[in-house]
């Protein structure tokens, strides 16, 4: 009927995982948040027909997960949901690009196949470390650290007021729209009539409610900054983690160690 | 339209992040200028709201389709472009780190589609000159649809720029400029009319609102023009640039090639090491993955 | 020392579409009383309550808090004085976890981190909530909600407490908590609330308001007797004394 539940539930879960304990879950945040920059920067900076290089780059997802007991069968599964969106971007390339780069026996392999698995490699590789980052850390502590590594505080704060109040959003959102269908008599998306009176009445309520917290932050003493205490860690255990997985990546990228392995491989049975 | 990491290549991504972050730090400190304490809440509060509404889905009639809205436009009608800004960067974030709408190296992109446009464009160009002074129905329904139509218009010619200047996607210049534009003349017509209709619910039910936000700071004449001048130059060098740096590689394929490994030619002894290789890449991480499980359970 | 007292002379309060919120009261609250404003849906409570902390203004008459009257420039004073705990929980913790919430007050009122710290740990030890406070608020059950709001306003120090409903969607276990916690704080108190029964057994003074005026002001278990006056002001006898 509606997934907006569904959503919003998701997202509550990814939190409660951040509340989880590991070595890695104690790690400073903003290192988790820069070395996950690192990688997926690296990772997209490769060519639109690399595949083989991109595999030793799994090695950061399943060490991570390994290593602070993330549920793989969660993280998998939400992958799975979106990733028919990069084959979506991708299914177009081996229709036009037709050239062909390799031959299995008298089979030809055009680059368009092989762009498309780059695609969804990228795709499985960047979305992953997202999604771990944001299991290890939390949403809000992903803020906190990007505040600290110079993100403006206006945006910092209106984005967590946001994130706060996004499930109570969704809920009402839930409600008036199973509200809704129970006395709708189709199964189809509602028309746009409705739509628009159900969303408008969501927004008049939206705005009665931001005047209600004004007056609540207002009693407690509100005067236009918002201030939090957070305490960041930085020893060398963070800085440790921020640079060896950095090098890693750059070594991995200048390096295809898959085809020198295969290579090897190969060499050894000939 | 949102665009996906996989399409974008780092430069663009790169180049585009760097514009959203100068429009973001730009808007922050606009928004604390105007210290307009009751912002700080509603913003937060209205961003969720966006996010929810375009959870649901609304059925477009004659097509069988359904469509939901975007939202650019009434957070800048009710908040100001800036502050309007802001939000949709926060909505997009958020989608992009949990249902991986996009990806975060296309998300500077997104943010510059979906949101330079509305609020920075479309809102003061168009529906602050029809819509402002002394609203009436008849003028709310036509700004809205206008800015909506003319800003998704935008937005859309910007994912194609992106995408062509990125050389990933294979899919030709001028095919694709055609159905963007088709595609979202229609999405935009529709998600116009549904802003006009929301505008104007919440105009005939308290009037207040829409006076009061109109009241919002307005970028002045000089500065939207400054705007646009930089906007402008900075498309031109960057076209420029990425040109430039486009014939120096005119096979993108060539150059991937060349980039990205010395061995990785185009002959079936590559593609055996290659698949060989990758087996044993995978095996090997997989086992290391599962050597720390193992040790990580054994010292819990 | 006069400055928990509460002397309210003849308020009137008019909303913007015409609305009456109040329609001259007065009442005098001495320091630590428990009283209970009751009254029908509409009847002024929640107007009333947000006078008391300096959330909107009266257009006739003078409210006295402390030896402040509230005007605009003394807000401030106002509102370190008084503690407003609002109906809808979610209004009041809009901070990412509840920490941040309670010590959102004391860091607004200038206090070091240290300090702030240490005065929004004891306001959660004292509702029972200190395991809460890395949670973010949305992965709160009602009643603990309830208890980490009151905490959001008990780390400011205030002297005097308004309360919104407080045992409104609460399930009886988490009210009967809430009641035994309220019995224990020397503040005084002033609660609006449906909840006649809780009245009963916190507050010893009861105002019963109707349509924006004061109706009846004394002793609240003489006043739940009093079935006429219950009437004339849309309210019926507590549900434990209706039996008898």
């Amino acid at each position: 009927m509606n997934n907006i539940g569904k959503n919003s539930f998701d997202i509550g879960y990814m939190d409660t995982l951040a509340l989880g304990d590991s070595s890695l879950h104690r790690l400073d945040p903003r290192a988790k948040l820069i070395t996950t920059l690192v990688f997926i920067v690296t990772v997209l900076s490769f060519g639109k027909h690399t595949v083989s290089a991109m595999l030793p780059f799994f090695i950061y997802p399943i060490v991570l997960i390994s290593l602070s007991g993330l549920p793989s069968r969660y993280l998998m599964k939400k992958l799975l949901i979106v990733s028919p969106f990069a084959v979506l971007v991708g299914i177009f390339n081996p229709f036009i690009d037709r050239e062909i780069i390799y031959y299995i026996g008298s089979i030809g392999i055009s680059g368009g196949w092989v762009s498309f698995l780059s695609i969804l490699l990228r795709f499985v590789l960047t979305v992953t470390a997202a999604l771990i980052l944001l299991s290890l850390t939390g949403f809000n502590a992903v803020c906190a650290s990007l505040m600290k590594l110079g993100l403006p505080r206006p945006f910092v704060v209106q984005l967590l007021f946001f994130y706060r109040y996004i499930f109570v959003l969704t809920d009402e959102a839930e409600r008036m729209e199973r509200a809704r269908s129970l006395r709708a008599f189709n199964s189809e998306a509602m028309n746009i009539k409705i739509f628009v009176s159900l969303i408008g009445h969501l927004l008049l309520r939206t705005i009665d409610r931001a005047e209600r917290i004004y007056l609540a932050m207002c009693c407690r003493g509100f005067d236009g900054r918002i201030r939090m205490i957070r305490k960041m860690k930085r020893s060398y255990k963070e800085l440790f983690f921020v640079i060896g997985w950095s090098l890693l990546f750059i070594f991995l990228r200048n390096y295809n160690i898959t085809l020198k392995l295969g290579q090897a491989f190969t060499g050894v049975i000939k | 339209m949102h665009m996906a990491d996989a399409l974008i290549s780092p430069v663009v991504g790169g180049v585009m992040w760097f514009a959203t972050a100068g429009l973001i730090a730009y808007s922050a400190k606009k928004v604390k200028k105007e210290a307009d304490d009751r912002k700080v809440p509603l913003m937060g509060v209205l961003g969720a709201f966006i996010f929810a509404a375009q959870m649901i889905n609304f059925a477009i009639p004659a097509t069988g389709s359904s469509g939901h809205i975007g939202g650019g436009m009434i957070l800048s009608i009710l908040l100001g472009p800036y502050a309007a800004f802001l939000v949709m960067a926060s909505v997009l974030v958020v989608q992009a780190l949990f249902f991986a709408d996009g990806g975060l190296l296309a998300l500077g992109c997104n943010i510059f589609n979906l949101g330079f446009f509305p609020c920075f464009v479309a809102y003061p160009l168009i529906y602050r000159k029809i819509a402002v002074d002394i609203p009436n129905q008849k003028k709310i329904m036509i700004g809205s649809l206008i800015a909506v139509i003319i800003g998704l218009q935008l937005g859309a010619f910007s994912v194609v720029i992106e995408t062509m200047f990125s050389g990933i996607s294979a899919l030709p210049f001028s095919t694709f400029l055609i159905l963007m534009q088709l595609i979202h003349l229609a999405i935009g017509v529709v998600e116009g009319l549904v802003t006009a209709a929301v505008v104007t619910f919440v105009f005939k039910a308290r009037p207040e609102i829409l006076n009061a936000a109109g009241n919002y700071i307005l970028i002045g004449k000089v500065e939207m023009k400054k705007l646009i001048i930089g906007f402008l130059l900075a498309a031109i060098i960057i076209g420029v640039g990425l040109s430039w740096f486009r014939s120096k590689n005119p096979d993108g394929l060539e150059w991937a090639i060349l980039k990205t490994s010395k061995a990785e030619g185009v002959d079936s002894g590559g593609l055996a090491s290659g698949l060989v290789g990758g087996c044993l890449i995978i095996l090997i991480v997989f086992l290391i993955g599962l050597i720390l499980r193992r040790y990580k359970d054994k010292h819990e | 020392m006069s400055h928990h007292i509460i002397e309210a002379n003849d308020l009137h309060f008019t909303y913007p579409d015409g609305t009456v919120g109040l329609d001259g009261i007065s009442f005098r609250i001495s320091h630590g009383e428990s009283v209970a404003v009751v009254g029908e849906n509409g009847s002024g409570k929640s107007t009333l309550l947000l006078h008391l902390s300096g959330c909107l203004f009266a257009s006739k008459g003078r409210l006295r808090i402390g030896d402040t009257y509230l005007e605009q420039k003394t807000l401030n004073i106002v509102r370190r004085t008084v503690g407003m705990v609002f109906q809808n929980p979610d209004d009041q913790l809009f901070m990412p976890t509840v920490f941040d919430d309670v010590a959102f007050g004391p860091l607004n009122l200038g206090l070091t981190y240290l300090e702030a710290e240490r005065k929004a740990m004891d306001a959660l030890k004292t509702v029972g909530a200190e395991h809460l406070r890395n949670r973010p608020p949305y992965k709160l059950s009602q009643g603990e909600k309830r208890a980490v709001s009151i905490a959001t306003v008990l780390s400011m120090s205030p002297d005097i407490l308004v309360m919104d409903e407080p045992t409104s969607s609460l399930d009886p276990k988490s009210r009967r908590k809430l009641i035994e916690l309220l019995k224990t704080f020397r503040h005084s108190k002033i609660i609006a609330t449906h909840d006649l029964d809780m009245a009963m057994d916190l507050c010893e003074r009861t105002i019963v308001l109707h349509q924006g005026k004061v109706t009846a002001d004394g002793e609240t278990l003489k006043l739940f007797q009093d079935e006429g006056l219950l009437n004339r002001s849309s309210l019926e006898k507590p549900l434990r004394t209706q039996q008898c």
